[in-house]
């Protein structure tokens, strides 16, 4: 197996680099390998692949179209776990998606069946710290890493718990609210970015309303780097096929590699 | 037919499980305003002072107790005894105003400022905003764009009461749906707003905190009982959408020998017909697909359109104290005339269900006493059953 989550971004770390994350909706259409093979070549650090939900509760408008046209189209958690077993990439993998999705194949076989299908890591937006021991205890025995979310609601003591139980990296959830662009970086993306690195060694990213390259870099000078789901699911739709999609994630790219933290 | 252990509704555990049934699956964001809700909500039960301004409440502005009523017409038409309880006599309509004058006066109490809430037939919705206007607070209501057209009046009235009424246009665009957009609008608003959940789901403490809003009606319904019949009836029977009504009359009886049975619409039986799964905050019965995947309800009344149920009604069933029955679209539209006709009482197309079962299943109730939990009243109902019925007329 080749590195994990976790040391990829530690590794990024030490050669004083930020790490970006990149999201995007799996299954969406005919493109999905194409473009998350793209994205990889683009510089995306680590890629985050969305098993689309009924009903997601984290996610904005953005997510939410592209979810439905997902479902619409008739994807399903295997059909995607299927075609991303085929991907030659050497960027490592994460799903998201949403609890019932694992409960509902049972945690073992979801685990197991991530990690036949070459993806290191999960994030379950629904799934708090309180819930997360069935899962993250499956994970771990398939060598999944289960990535945990921290929001600025949480008190110190609750973060550091909360980084803990957290592997690949933690996910600083940088405002009150859902995923999408916004106008402005929040200045709780900073705040939640300093108080984890506070208490935790993992690297700290940030993401929920980092639309972009400016808020990235913005956002990465206290955190060891971004996640970035919203702007780049609204190229995929925009349609203009992976290449497009390819040079967004690299302006992130270029903005982060260019700027001096 | 066996009870189940007769007892009386547990409280949950310390992780908010009734049995396997509940728990708090919800995003990070909210976990610590849950936590904090669980503290406030069992300190101010606590606090004799709290707990008699509610009574107040209940009384002088909601007009509680509702009475016990005699049906001895449809009894008749049945061939059992029919005691109906009239939280239909409720201020604003419906039980909801119990749950909603509860966690009202907890938010105030809380800090809050924003009452938000989800609506499927407008009831919980009109009972929210009836609150807030009372208690001065701002409020905002989102129902899906479905139920925006089949429960219009209600939407004047949460509009006329001061409420700002938001369009769920994703999914189905129904309770579903308007729960999805409560929960994001909750995540952003966390900070300023109370989520005042309409029903027994949710995260914990909802189900409970909910649950024990409600059980003033299954007490009373019960002090009723043993006066009016020197016992208890040998049936409780109430609809089940999420569960709200329902558990607080069976509250009242859980630890007697009254049958309890839930009615639920035909296309959202998650009881019935569902699997355990995890959806807006707790594990319980849920319509879904072999992947997980939340299927759409589909019932001819907004109030019980929900894939969904209550993780305490998943436990009752589970554990055998409860039984839930199912009914279609056409029996409840029978129902919903049988009791207007017969009693002169318009029920709303919740409670009907209930009625929809009772009188379907009359040969096997016979001789027997059944108390039914009018939920609800059905002025929101005319306008829908207007279109309904007239069509039949025409066929």
């Amino acid at each position: 197996m080749s590195q994990t989550i976790e040391e990829t971004l530690v590794a990024k770390r030490e050669s004083k680099k930020k790490s970006l994350v990149v999201y995007l909706t799996g299954g969406l259409d005919e493109h999905f390998e194409a473009t998350v093979e793209e994205v990889s070549a683009s510089g995306a650090d680590v890629i985050e692949i969305g098993i689309p939900f009924s009903d997601p509760v984290m996610d904005g408008p953005t997510i939410q179209r592209a979810n439905d046209m997902a479902l619409t189209s008739g994807t399903t958690p295997i059909s995607i776990l299927d075609r991303v077993k085929q991907i030659e990439s050497s960027t490592p993998l994460a799903v998201m998606t949403y609890y019932n999705i694992a409960a509902s194949m049972g945690v073992e076989r979801f685990a197991s069946l991530l990690a036949r299908s070459g993806v290191s890591g999960c994030i379950l937006p629904d799934l708090p710290l309180e819930e997360v021991e069935p899962w993250a205890n499956a994970a771990d025995k398939e060598e999944v890493e289960t990535i945990l979310l921290a929001a600025p609601t949480a008190s110190d003591e609750r973060l550091s718990i909360i980084c803990k139980r957290s592997r690949g990296f933690i996910y600083g959830v940088g405002l009150l609210g859902v995923t999408g662009v916004r106008q402005e970086l929040a200045s709780s993306a900073i705040e939640i970015s300093a108080r984890l690195k506070k208490v935790t060694k993992l690297p700290v990213l940030v993401g929920v309303g980092i639309g972009t390259p400016d808020q990235a870099v913005e956002a990465s000078r206290v955190s060891d780097g971004v996640v970035v789901g919203s702007a780049i699911v609204e190229r995929m739709l925009e349609g203009g096929g992976p290449e497009r999609v390819g040079a967004l994630v690299q302006e992130f790219r270029t903005a982060l590699d260019e700027t001096t933290f | 037919m066996s009870l189940g252990e007769i007892n009386g509704l547990r409280d949950p555990d310390e992780s908010g499980r009734f049995g396997e049934f509940g728990g708090r699956f919800v995003p990070e964001t909210l976990i610590p305003a849950c936590l904090d809700l669980e503290k406030s909500f069992k300190e101010a039960w606590a606090d004799k002072a709290f707990r008699s301004r509610l009574d107040q409440l209940l009384s002088e502005y909601a007009g509680r107790p509702s009475p016990l009523t005699e049906c001895p017409n449809l009894s008749k038409e049945l061939g059992c005894r029919v005691l109906l309880k009239r939280e239909d006599l409720n201020h604003t309509g419906s039980h909801k105003i119990n749950n909603v004058l509860g966690q009202a006066l907890l938010a105030q109490r809380m800090g809050k400022t924003r009452l938000l809430a989800e609506t499927g037939a407008g009831q919980h919705g009109v009972a929210t905003a009836t609150a807030a206007a009372l208690l001065g607070m701002e409020c905002c209501v989102y129902m899906g764009e479905v139920d925006i057209e089949r429960q219009k009046l209600n939407v004047f009235r949460m509009r006329l009461l001061g409420a700002e009424v938001r369009t769920a246009l994703s999914g189905s665009r129904t309770l579903k749906d308007a729960i999805n957009e409560a929960m994001r609008d909750w995540v952003a608003t966390v900070e300023e707003s109370h989520y005042c959940l309409g029903s027994v789901m949710g995260p914990h403490p909802y189900p409970w905190m909910v649950r024990t809003f409600h059980e003033v009606l299954g007490k009373e319904a019960r002090e009723q009982s043993e006066e009016r019949l020197g016992t208890v009836p040998d049936l409780v029977v109430a609809c089940v959408g999420g569960g709200s009504n329902a558990i607080g009359i069976f509250s009242g009886f859980a630890d007697s020998e009254a049958e309890l049975v839930g009615v639920e619409p035909s296309g959202g039986a998650a009881v019935g017909r569902g699997v355990p799964g995890v959806v807006h905050g707790s594990r319980s019965f849920l319509l879904q697909d072999e992947f997980g995947q939340v299927l759409e309800a589909e019932s001819i009344s907004a109030g019980l359109d929900y894939p969904g149920v209550g993780p305490e009604h998943s436990h009752l069933a589970d554990s055998g104290r409860a039984r839930y029955e199912s009914v279609t679209d056409e029996e409840v539209i029978e129902a919903f005339q049988l009791l207007s006709r017969m009693e002169g009482i318009i029920p709303a197309l919740e409670p009907a269900h209930a009625i929809a079962w009772v009188s379907r299943e009359r040969k096997s109730l016979e001789g027997k006493t059944v108390l039914i939990n009018l939920s609800g009243r059905g002025d929101k109902d005319v306008g829908q059953m207007m279109k309904v019925l007239e069509v039949d007329d025409e066929k």
